[in-house]
């Protein structure tokens, strides 16, 4: 496969330049800490329905155990699970955050080839003009289960509580990172193809990102949105995606739970739909002209 | 092994490269002389596949650019005007990312490399990174990267753009070795005059996308007027007007201030006649000078202004500035 051997030699090509510099992985690591223990910690959703120790011991005992049930059932209803915290429920989200950032640079970097005259050496080498386009998805791909990766183990070491079935489930969770990360990378590099000034790239990756995290249920339940917001939210492959995680890594569902099977299946497709998009725009921005 | 016919770029209203024709010969030097936005890199970005032509046809080592495009990329290297190694790789490295991209196994890459390496004597900084480099090495870096599927075509757009005196002569050095020795056609753009000069066998003028004259240098400049000697005698004489008058390849004589100027064909080949001439005459020659015709003024001469101006989008702009600024960097 010709094919593969020039993505790999494309994907190498970044992913040398990114882990020959730890200081990046750092600073694209801060924005995600910020906002798991920022929000996570500060907006503790959850800690809200706990009832703190003193007011507890006025009630009779009756009471308390009826007030135990009600809110468990409604920490279960909108979070899965009444064991949940909400920084562990955020750390996942994260995760999943993290990706749409990395899948963006990967869309700027086609903007520095082509200023910088990179591409149009690619453009007369005897490659498939889709390989340069899933090039940077690959290395994408990489970078972006790596650092969510990351995010997970510092979410560890600030408290999150994660509970794994097992290796598979585990595989599992790579998975869904890996599908969500390379489906929105080629959809948002290949729609940046033609874009020569990174200008425009900063605009339309802030129109992009900013509202795929907020329609999704990154940040909080689908079942605490409106009506309008949960329509979004559940198209939103960020949604599948986050749910998938939480399902794997936070309550110790199967793969093949019906919990899960759904999300990774909509993500499989969503993948397979934007590489066949990817593929075709690629052809057409990068022929020639 | 280069042929272009009636090859034609319009970009809207603008015509970038107007029916230009040309055949390169194989293992020649081959260069277009001109101004920015003349349509070089235009030209050149047909030739390599990058663009197509409006009209017109460009046939490279037999393959039509239009129909054939894989093969075309397959036997051409393509040094851009831009430097494109990546400052963050080592030399070595950038060689094996361009090898993966024309297929070549690992072990014959690794030896195709060592080669390029020894070639452009850059073999003892190939595992630095490029960010060490100078900027007429990263220049020669550029060059190896172009070389190691063994093209049968190099183009070379402003090969020695941004870099200082001697580095652009040993680049110059380089590139006559390849034509020589390693038997490669090489096509250049360029819009300095000496390089077009010292280093092209054959050189079309090219302004506003039209080619407005193509020959060798030496030929182009003979062709307005050749050179001119400028003598200063102790005694000037009417006999000596008429002496040097009769010697092959003197065109016109005359006399201002007691400067004899002497129109010639070829300066190099006149100049020792007409001094053995005036020895043997005894005449005493204070002072001989030969001004030589430079393609400058042949281009002046056809295009009615000099090559001195630059222009362009502010794309363009930005890109000759990073490239200027990487190479002198290091």
């Amino acid at each position: 496969m010709r094919e593969l051997s020039e993505v790999r030699a494309l994907a190498y090509r970044e992913l040398k330049k990114w882990y020959r510099s730890p200081i990046l992985i750092f600073m694209t690591s801060i924005q995600p800490l910020l906002w798991m223990g920022l929000y996570g910690k500060a907006l503790n959703l959850t800690g809200l329905l706990r009832i703190p120790e003193d007011l507890l011991s006025q009630l009779p005992p009756e009471a308390t155990r009826r007030l135990g049930v009600i809110i468990n059932e409604v920490l279960s209803r909108y979070f899965g699970s009444s064991d949940i915290d909400f920084f562990s429920y955020i750390a996942v989200g994260m995760m999943g955050v993290i990706l749409l950032f990395t899948a963006m640079s990967s869309g700027m970097s086609v903007a520095w080839d082509r200023r910088l005259g990179f591409l149009n050496k690619l453009l007369c080498a005897p490659i498939n003009r889709s390989s340069i386009l899933f090039g940077k998805v690959a290395s994408s791909v990489v970078r972006g289960v790596a650092q969510a990766f990351l995010v997970m183990l510092i979410g560890l070491a600030l408290g999150l509580h994660i509970h794994v079935a097992g290796p598979a489930e585990f595989l599992a969770a790579l998975l869904v990172l890996a599908l969500l990360c390379g489906s929105f990378s080629t959809i948002i590099t290949a729609l940046t193809l033609k874009i020569k000034t990174w200008e425009y790239h900063i605009a339309i990756n802030n129109l992009i990102t900013l509202p795929l995290m907020f329609t999704s249920s990154a940040l909080y339940p689908v079942s605490l949105m409106p009506d309008w917001l949960r329509a979004l939210a559940i198209v939103n492959p960020l949604t599948h995606g986050v749910e998938a995680l939480r399902q794997l890594l936070l309550l110790g569902e199967g793969v093949i739970s019906p919990l899960v099977i759904p999300h990774i299946g909509f993500l499989a497709v969503f993948a397979a739909g934007s590489f066949a998009l990817g593929y075709f725009l690629s052809g057409l921005a990068l022929r020639s002209i | 092994m280069v042929e272009a016919i009636e090859l034609t770029k319009v970009f809207g209203k603008l015509v970038a490269v107007d029916h230009v024709s040309f055949t390169v010969a194989e293992r020649e030097v081959f260069g277009f002389l001109g101004p920015n936005g003349a349509g070089k890199t235009t030209t050149i970005n047909i030739l390599t596949t990058i663009m197509r032509p409006t009209s017109g046809r460009g046939v490279v080592a037999g393959y039509d650019v239009l129909e054939e495009p894989a093969k075309v990329r397959e036997v051409i290297g393509y040094v851009p005007q831009d430097l494109t190694v990546d400052d963050d790789l080592t030399g070595y490295e950038n060689l094996m990312l361009h090898a993966s991209l024309y297929h070549i196994a690992r072990g014959e890459a690794k030896t195709k490399a060592r080669e390029v390496l020894r070639f452009m004597e850059l073999e003892r900084f190939a595992d630095k990174k490029v960010e060490t480099y100078s900027g007429g090495m990263k220049k020669r870096l550029e060059i190896c990267c172009a070389l190691i599927h063994q093209p049968q075509i190099l183009f070379l757009d402003e090969p020695t753009l941004g870099l200082d005196v001697q580095t652009r002569a040993r680049i110059w050095d380089y590139i006559r070795l390849l034509a020589r020795d390693q038997g490669v056609t090489i096509f250049l753009t360029t819009h300095y005059m000496d390089e077009a000069d010292s280093l092209c066998d054959r050189v079309a003028i090219i302004d506003n996308g039209r080619i407005k004259a193509l020959d060798t240098p030496t030929s182009l400049k003979t062709s307005i007027g050749g050179d001119l000697i400028e003598l200063e005698l102790a005694h000037a004489s009417f006999s000596v007007g008429e002496a040097i008058s009769s010697i092959r390849g003197v065109k016109e004589v005359s006399e201002e201030n007691g400067v004899i100027r002497v129109w010639v064909e070829r300066g190099e080949l006149v100049m020792p006649q007409l001094l053995g001439e005036l020895i043997r005459l005894g005449v005493d020659v204070r002072r001989a000078e030969m001004k030589r015709q430079s393609l400058d003024e042949v281009f002046l001469r056809l295009t009615g202004r000099s090559l001195r101006d630059v222009g362009g989008s502010r794309d363009e702009v930005m890109r000759r500035n990073i490239t200027i600024r990487r190479m002198r960097s290091r």
